[in-house]
């Protein structure tokens, strides 16, 4: 999905967070991870009403108590923003996969 | 070791089975010395270097540990590399605050925000963090890792411990973990679950000792042991060994089979975690809910929509199976404060249980509004414990099913489950047949507490409180008879049911229906498989 804003052009997804337990600690830091990999600035939410985050920050991933069945929100400007988002919807629908460093 | 003196015994709640005799060893609290604190650019520094130090630290021994052990700790690294966590403490640096100062209060900051959590889960991770903040401190206070010298095999006592400490222990020799607080569900459990350490939490307070037995499975730590009590010991953990290694397969069994009838075996579950136990998927389904553990919570009594989804999430799990849900059974032994009364004499014989929910419709309504919606997902039956005469079952019945009108009114899915009650008031076991329920549940604890006259918190009248007095047994005979005769569910979730030695007599009562604890279920299939075999009692 495609959407401007005054800051220039986000990409954005959405996701539904399946994980038996929510977004704890594995999940949390596999995201993280993910997130680091890209160059673009990219923030998350668990809920329309809540403020955006930081998705590279493991703390505030991990303050957002996001439950099984939450809707996460993610949006992403920069460079590689579009290969951004679709990385991190596709960890979070393929419920986190472990996969080799 | 003494030859005739008995040693201290404590009870704890079973974090992982196994049995563990060993060296006691104690470790206390990470003590910090004092440092001198310099400019905000030493500081700086000190703290850049301490993070790195851990960083190394930990790196090390998650490549030694691998596994699930690696993934604990990776949770560690990363909050070590995260820029919007470290940024306000160097801020604060910055600001002329010393660095463990500063690295001390963002830690705590979040540890008690952890704390605070309503999910035990996240609550667990808290120690996680006491661990990374206590490694940094350490490397800036210049004391490495306080070195106390654990012989392998030993039991290691401590007020919670934290992962990267149980990955610093040699538990090659074996050994077990017994601690004061620390939570079933924290990841220092998985290790040891993973381990095979027997781990033993919430003991409370433990006095010193030489040696020490832990009983994972009983949730027992004795210290320095009379001869008795080690033969008892080993007693039991050869019998845990044994009835194991058989008992496993007769679980893949489909049904336990008893002179030709199928007995149901159902678990009984204090709270969700209780259905990660390896054995609980073969279960026929849940006896017994307990619900109290909402109403300890640190943000006091969940809301509806709170309970809802911890009543989904068991009903999720169980599929088609039977769950069975007790409603709030507080009082008694087990006060809430803001919800069971101060100040009586016999709790026992109090406002307990449905007595206590009807007078306070504020705080049942909301779980009954709860139930109502979880009734629509899955196979849900409702039971009210102590109930003595039916007009109580009536009550309860009559404002269920306003609140399932008041639901549907509002344009929410909600229906009446089934209705059942517990028969634990020797009163409601001999009128049995005035009770208008679906189902009726044994709580055998309770019944036999009030047909003895014996209160069971009182451990010096343990001897008479004996579960197969006749007396205890004709009522259990008589309800189940009732139940049969009508059509009715009779099944039974005390104690009794998971002792092997009472087992023989339920089914001679004409009980076909026993919930136990998940760890048990095992043991009373093959059991009841022994009996039914022809083995001795059957």
């Amino acid at each position: 999905m495609l959407e401007t804003s005054a800051n220039g052009p986000f990409v954005t997804g959405k996701v539904r967070l399946e994980h038996a337990v929510g977004m704890h600690a594995r999940p949390a830091v596999k995201l993280t991870k993910l997130a680091k990999r890209f160059q673009a600035q990219i923030s998350i939410r668990a809920s329309e009403t809540a403020d955006w985050i930081n998705a590279k920050s493991v703390a505030k991933v991990m303050a957002l108590r996001a439950p099984r069945h939450s809707m996460i929100e993610i949006k992403a400007h920069g460079e590689d923003a579009e290969a951004a988002v679709a990385a991190l919807v596709d960890l979070v629908a393929t419920d986190f996969p472990d996969v080799g460093p | 070791m003494r030859a005739d003196v008995a040693g201290l015994a404590y009870r704890g709640r079973t974090a992982s089975i196994g049995f563990a005799c060993g060296p006691f060893v104690r470790l206390g609290s990470t003590a910090g010395g004092a440092r001198t604190p310099g400019s905000p650019e030493q500081e700086t520094r000190a703290l850049r270097h301490a993070i790195e130090s851990s960083s190394e630290q930990i790196a090390e021994l998650a490549a030694a540990a691998g596994g699930e052990a690696a993934q604990i700790l990776e949770f560690q690294v990363a909050l070590l590399e995260d820029q919007d966590f470290l940024d306000p403490v160097f801020a604060a640096i910055g600001a002329g605050a010393p660095a463990d100062g500063a690295w001390s209060s963002a830690l705590d900051e979040q540890i008690a925000d952890y704390n605070s959590a309503s999910d035990e889960y996240l609550r667990a991770r808290s120690s996680d963090l006491a661990d990374l903040r206590d490694r940094v401190l350490r490397i800036l206070r210049g004391g490495e890792s306080e070195v106390v010298k654990i012989p392998s095999g030993a039991i290691v006592c401590a007020d919670d411990l934290p992962p990267s400490r149980f990955l610093e222990i040699d538990w090659s020799g074996g050994g077990g973990l017994a601690l004061l607080h620390g939570s079933p569900t924290s990841h220092v459990a998985m290790l040891a679950r993973g381990r095979g350490i027997p781990m033993v939490v919430q003991l409370g307070s433990v006095s010193n000792g030489v040696v020490a037995l832990l009983d994972g499975e009983g949730a027992t730590l004795e210290l320095d042991p009379s001869t008795a009590q080690i033969g008892l010991f080993e007693r039991r953990k050869e019998n845990h060994r044994k009835s194991r290694a058989s008992a496993r397969a007769i679980l893949r069994r489909p049904a336990a089979i008893w002179r030709g009838e199928r007995i149901r075996l159902l678990i009984n579950i204090q709270r969700v975690e209780d259905l990660e136990h390896a054995d609980a998927q073969y279960a026929d389904g849940i006896g017994l809910m307990r619900t109290e553990f909402l109403l300890t919570g640190p943000d006091g009594i969940p809301d509806e929509e709170t309970q809802y989804r911890t009543y989904d999430a068991v009903l999720r799990w169980a599929d088609k199976r039977p769950v069975t849900i007790r409603t709030f059974d507080a009082g008694g032994d087990k006060p809430v404060p803001g919800f069971t009364p101060h100040g009586e004499t016999n709790p026992f014989l109090g406002l307990r249980g449905l007595r206590l929910c009807l007078a306070r419709p504020d705080i049942f309504t909301v779980q009954l509004r709860a139930l109502a919606r979880a009734a629509m997902r899955g196979n849900l039956k409702i039971m009210f414990p102590m109930v003595t005469v039916p007009a109580e079952l009536e009550a309860a019945r009559a404002l269920f099913a306003e609140v399932v009108k008041g639901l549907q009114a509002e344009g929410i899915g909600a229906m009446l489950p089934e209705l059942g009650i517990m028969v634990e008031v020797p009163a409601a076991a001999l009128a049995i047949g005035d009770f208008k329920a679906a189902f009726f549940s044994i709580g055998s604890n309770d019944l036999a507490q009030y047909v003895l006259a014996c209160d069971r918190s009182n451990g010096t009248l343990a001897p008479l409180l004996d579960p197969l007095h006749p007396a205890v047994l004709e009522l259990i005979a008589r309800t189940a008879e009732h139940g049969r005769r009508h059509g009715i569910g009779v099944s039974l979730c005390g104690d009794m049911a998971g002792d092997p030695a009472c087992v023989p007599a339920l089914l001679h009562c004409g009980l076909r229906e026993l919930s136990v604890n998940a760890p048990a279920l095992a043991q009373i299939k093959q059991t009841i498989d022994r009996l039914s075999h022809g083995g001795g009692g059957g």
